[in-house]
């Protein structure tokens, strides 16, 4: 092949690799700010792979062999590869329900030895392959259902299964696969219907049945008498307003009861109410209700949760506005935060390097975002083009969530801060996506199918 | 590509812009505009800690310490932290058992709240403190103990004087507002420790400390940039000597009363004596609530300082001043004689004032064997005096010799709690006669020093001083300098000399001559030392106890040498009956000789001492008084009493804060005296006790009949 004569380095996006580095870098710096002590030897810890900043270094060296791998690669083969890698993908969150390893309550870990690896984690990459590959291929007419019930089992069969898992935090991620499904031409009435569902859903639950249905009925009458006029000449319209009304009125006074009386476990429920701020009303209930000692195994990991957030967001308010300096955090170093070389490493940040420290970072992550849409928007080949847009998904995705959390803007979901939180497979999940993104930019000019 | 894609690329764009100015949004929240997250944690990460300086050691004249500080611990507690402790063992190292446990914990939070740390049993015994601490792992992070200095004193002596510290309480937080004490902290609440307290009690440390979430410090925040360094306290540099102190408690035991010794060119005391005493370590460490009660409810009044805050009538010690008024005022010569036929017919009838000495007397015979119609007769000139227009007028003229003397009113020794004793005035008797209705016959036996001139141990020891000097004295004081400066000019006024009249030295001469004649050959001979010219006076005061007549008060004021005079000193031995040569001479003699000569060797005179000190001439009213108290004590015990509040009120008697200090303890013993008069169905006191200090005389009518000294 003529690419063997090409130097690994041309036309690779300086750009991105600069952005992949500093934030690998601050992660880095943040987790150190965690864990170092004053009393310990720094070089001696740094390189003797017992700290977590330690083993992250090394984690980082053998990312950076990994991506040497990846654009020593030929582009062709993740085409090629792509049906193949997902299925065996599949296989392994399959397999987790055999021989899977339970870590903090979820069952989707393969011992490897060294270390866990998370298949769903690893099939973020696989799916967003595939489904790629799917959407580039010639004869996928993406406007038809047929095709977007295809992508969209593709995208969501890996979080299903992930969800029966127990790990219902990293199965969200893959909602991010609607991204490039809207790039690719979803229609936007999916969109605004899923999220008038939400609307909808959160006003179930915020207010009373029984309100809820008379002020719909109000609102039907209302909009039929004002259109009156038009009904007369369409008759369409009138079945329209009243189906919308039907519909939301199922959906108040059938459908959410059901849902949340038959289909979640309580506290599952009781979960999601405690999200919106308002008691659970479903109290008939009882299916899937815990055990006492299970009930209160569950209340700790609440309480947990919500000190963990009370905590984080001490920790990122007390930095204010330029933040206390590196080491220098009090709730850092006296670890009052927990899992925060993890899951709660954006509070380092925000309180050793306060408000500038915080928006600095966020720039950088926005940046990378706008970076990667502006070169999937320079791609010929829709297959680099989807990918591009599933990478984007899944970034923006992971840091809005992880942030969201940490801020107390959305509920504890627990998934990492890409290319900063500790943890080896979280940063080489991130490496593969980012560096095939690099590989298929640098070989653009080429067509792929 | 088709143009919807370009928009879709721009719509998804918006929304990844859209979502960061969201979570932007709550950062800016969150780091700029919520404060109290800054609060939470650096009450969570971060630890204030006091660092208490050593208090200053204070010394006596000879550079010897006579309080200092040692270390002892405090158990401190967090509630909110004995979450899972094991209580029970702790119960059996401080035996207590469970629900007092439970009691005390509910009580520091009622106190301090529940997350600020307390003191749940202050200065540890040596037992309980070793047995903690080899166990205290068990009771963290709920118990931790803390280091603090307390006083010691090296000397058992001059624990009036010295006072003592105690855990500062609401009250004395609300009265100190500004001066930064916190609830646990200990503060001087009597003698110097009070009114030097701003200078001994040096200035705190603070050390700002990481913590972690497990409550353990961890290292100095910033490498202690924020910390200040404690200063200890000033030491204090005392004109007492500690010897001499100690030689006059062991003379005063098994006795009430009182000596002050005062070194005249000075204003130094050189000893200041309130006897029934206490050992100043009683009221340190961790017995200190136990023996605080015992001390308080003794009748004898042991924590009374009687130098300063009991008030007696002077007795014939008054009679040296009114020869000086006598002279000055020319109403007299040296030579002018009174012959006494039995006794004082000056208002017309000899009932009441009595002389013992029949006989012709000039001035100086007149002081040397104390006679009562000499000065009956001096004072009665003085204040039917024709240059002065009324009685009202010449009484205020004798008034303001008295002021001068300093008499009836604060000297402003460094001691708290002084009491101005009383010189009575003409409106006094206005108010109890009528205007225009009294004449010298209505309170002519205040010339011998009864009736309604009151004076306090220290003001006699001081008009010592004042005719040791010969017209000049410098208010008596303790602290004589203060290392490292006095910055908050506390010593100032112990620098001036006080000479408000100008009385030549020829009337003092003869005054000397007068007090010399009383050891040679008058009333104090008891008072004599081998080799030293001593002026001296006795006095024998009669004194009234809920109306009853009491045993006399013995007393004996001296100063010497005569030339050159070292020492001046007042001697009270309360209810002692006999004379003022009987007991208060001896003791104040032996006072003198120990000054002076640095040391008693002679083995008469030690036998002496020993004697004198065994002897006991405490009055039978106390012991009654402990009867009925013991009595008292089957149906309620001493616990009762600190509960309801008793103690609490004697130790807010703190003095030095002027005025307020009688309420507390002069309230308790009135309250405590009202009640037993209605139960004894007893008639008015006419006479208020002695040592009921600062309560305002009543003048009765016929005071005259119960005169006959």
């Amino acid at each position: 092949m003529f690419q063997k004569n090409i130097p690994i380095t041309k036309g690779n996006d300086k750009v991105m690799l600069a952005l992949y580095a500093i934030l690998i870098f601050i992660g880095l710096v943040c987790i150190i700010s965690v864990e170092y002590k004053s009393t310990d030897n720094f070089v001696q810890t740094f390189f003797g792979f017992k700290k977590n900043y330690s083993k992250q270094f090394f984690f980082f060296l053998a990312c950076c062999l990994i991506g040497v791998f990846i654009l020593l690669t030929d582009s062709k083969f993740f085409t090629a590869t792509a049906n193949l890698s997902y299925v065996i993908g599949i296989v392994l969150i399959l397999a987790t329900f055999v021989v899977g390893k339970e870590i903090k309550g979820s069952k989707s870990w393969i011992p490897l030895g060294f270390m866990n690896l998370q298949p769903v984690e690893l099939c973020k990459i696989f799916t967003a392959l595939a489904l790629s590959k799917f959407l580039s291929l010639q004869d996928t007419d993406f406007s038809k259902p047929k095709s977007q019930i295809i992508a969209a089992a593709i995208s969501f069969a890996p979080a299903a299964l992930s969800i029966l898992q127990g790990e219902t935090g990293l199965a969200l991620v893959y909602f991010s696969f609607l991204i490039p499904m809207y790039r690719e031409g979803l229609p936007p009435g999916y969109l605004i219907a899923g999220i008038l569902m939400a609307v909808l859903l959160v006003v179930s639950l915020l207010f009373h049945t029984k309100t809820l249905l008379i002020v719909f009925t109000i609102l039907a009458i209302v909009l039929v008498l004002l259109n009156r006029k038009q009904i007369k000449r369409n008759k369409d319209i009138l079945f329209i307003i009243v189906g919308v009304w039907l519909f939301c009125a199922a959906f108040v006074g059938i459908g959410v009861p059901f849902v949340f009386n038959k289909v979640f476990k309580k506290y599952q429920a009781d979960r999601i109410f405690s999200m919106v701020g308002v008691e659970n009303p479903f109290t008939d209930n009882r299916t899937g209700s815990l055990s006492p000692e299970e009930e209160k195994l569950k209340q700790r990991k609440n309480a947990q949760q919500n000190y963990n957030v009370k905590q984080s967001k001490i920790a990122i308010g007390s930095g204010g506005f330029a933040g206390k300096g590196f080491l220098k955090g009090t709730q850092t170093q006296g670890d009052f935060v927990p899992e925060q070389h993890t899951d709660f490493i954006f509070t380092s940040v925000g309180e050793n390097f306060g408000f500038l420290g915080t928006i600095f970072l966020m720039l950088l992550y926005l940046g990378l975002l706008l970076r990667i849409v502006f070169i999937a928007e320079r791609q010929r080949s829709s297959f680099s083009r989807v990918y591009a847009y599933c990478v984007a998904g899944i970034i923006f995705f992971h840091v809005a969530v992880n942030v969201c959390v940490t801020i107390g803007l959305a509920p504890v979901i627990g998934i990492t801060l890409p290319l900063m939180s500790y943890g080896g497979s979280s940063l080489i999940t991130f490496t593969i996506l980012i560096f095939i993104l690099i590989k298929l930019d640098a070989d653009r000019q080429m067509v792929l199918r | 590509m088709s143009a919807f894609n370009q928009s879709r690329k721009n719509i998804v764009v918006f929304v990844f812009v859209l979502m960061f100015i969201v979570i932007i949004s709550q950062l800016a929240h969150l780091q700029l505009f919520s404060s109290d997250l800054r609060l939470q944690a650096d009450a969570q990460g971060t630890f204030r800690k006091v660092i208490y300086p050593d208090r200053g050691i204070i010394y006596d004249r000879h550079k010897k310490s006579i309080l200092q500080n040692t270390i002892i611990y405090d158990l401190m507690v967090t509630p909110n932290k004995l979450k899972g402790m094991d209580t029970a063992a702790l119960c059996k190292i401080l035996n207590i058992d469970t629900a007092q446990f439970n009691k005390k914990i509910v009580e520091v939070i009622i106190k301090n709240g529940r997350t600020r740390t307390s003191v749940f049993e202050a200065l540890l015994n040596d037992d309980k403190q070793a047995m903690l601490n080899e166990s205290m792992y068990l009771f963290t992070p709920g118990f931790y103990l803390q280091e603090r200095s307390v006083r010691s004193y090296p000397f058992n002596a001059a624990a009036n004087v010295l006072g003592y510290t105690a855990e500062v309480d609401t009250n004395f937080l609300k009265k100190h507002k500004n001066e930064g004490y916190v609830s646990g902290d200990y503060a001087g609440m009597t003698g110097i420790e009070r009114s030097y307290e701003k200078v001994l009690m040096g200035e705190r440390g603070i050390e700002y400390w990481k913590r972690d979430n497990k409550n353990r410090l961890t290292e100095k925040l910033e490498n202690g940039k924020y910390d200040t360094v404690p200063m200890a306290g000033n030491n204090l540099h005392t004109s007492l000597d500690i010897e001499l102190q100690e030689l006059g408690e062991k003379l005063m035991q098994n006795k009430l009363g009182a000596i002050v010794a005062i070194d005249p060119k000075t204003g130094g005391i050189l000893a200041m004596v309130s006897a029934p005493t206490y050992q100043p370590k009683f009221l340190t460490g961790s017995e200190r609530r136990k023996h605080f009660s015992e001390l308080f409810l003794n009748p004898a009044l042991p924590l009374l300082n009687r130098t300063v805050s009991a008030t007696y009538s002077p007795g014939s010690t008054f009679k040296t001043l009114q020869a000086l008024v006598g002279l000055h005022e020319g109403v007299i010569t040296p030579n002018f004689q009174v012959s006494c036929s039995g006794a004082f017919y000056g208002c017309g009838t000899g009932k009441p004032m009595r002389c013992l000495d029949f006989g012709t007397f000039n001035l100086r015979s007149a002081i040397t064997v104390s006679d009562n119609t000499y000065f009956a007769t001096v004072m009665q000139r003085v204040i039917n005096n024709p240059i002065f227009p009324t009685v009202d007028s010449s009484l205020a003229s004798w008034d303001r010799y008295m002021y001068a003397f300093g008499l009836g009113h604060k000297l402003g020794v460094d001691v708290p709690s002084e009491k101005k004793g009383n010189i009575p005035r003409p409106q006094d008797y206005d108010k109890v006669f009528g205007k225009g209705h009294w004449n010298y016959c209505s309170f002519r036996s205040v010339s011998i020093g009864q009736g309604e001139v009151d004076v306090t141990p220290l003001q006699v020891a001081n008009e010592m001083a004042y005719i040791a000097n010969k017209g000049w004295y410098i208010t008596p004081h303790v602290v004589d300098s203060i290392e490292g400066g006095d910055k908050y000019a506390i010593l100032e006024q112990y620098r001036k000399h006080h000479d408000p009249i100008d009385i030549p030295d020829s009337i003092f001469d003869v005054v000397h001559d007068g007090m010399q004649g009383v050891l040679e050959k008058g009333t104090g001979g008891n008072a004599k030392v081998k080799g030293i010219t001593i002026c001296g006076k006795t006095g024998t005061v009669e004194n009234y106890y809920r109306g009853v007549k009491q045993e006399n008060h013995s007393f004996f004021c001296a100063f010497a040498p005569r030339e050159n005079p070292k020492i001046a000193i007042m001697c009270v031995v309360e209810n002692s009956g006999r004379f003022g040569g009987t007991y208060a001479a001896p003791i104040a003699g032996l006072m003198i000789e120990k000054y002076l000569n640095d040391s008693i060797t002679d083995k008469e005179r030690l036998a002496k001492i020993e004697s004198l000190s065994k002897l006991s001439l405490i009055p039978k009213r106390i012991y009654v008084e402990v009867r009925k108290q013991d009595s008292l004590r089957h149906s309620k015990d001493s616990a009762y009493l600190i509960a309801k509040g008793f103690i609490k009120i004697i130790k807010d008697t703190t003095g030095i804060d002027d005025g307020e200090d009688e309420v507390g303890l002069t309230k308790l013993i009135k309250d405590k005296k009202d009640k037993e008069n209605r139960d004894n169905k007893k008639e008015d006191p006419i006479k208020p006790e002695a040592i009921l200090p600062g309560k305002q005389k009543q003048v009765v009518q016929d005071s005259v009949t119960k005169l006959d000294n």
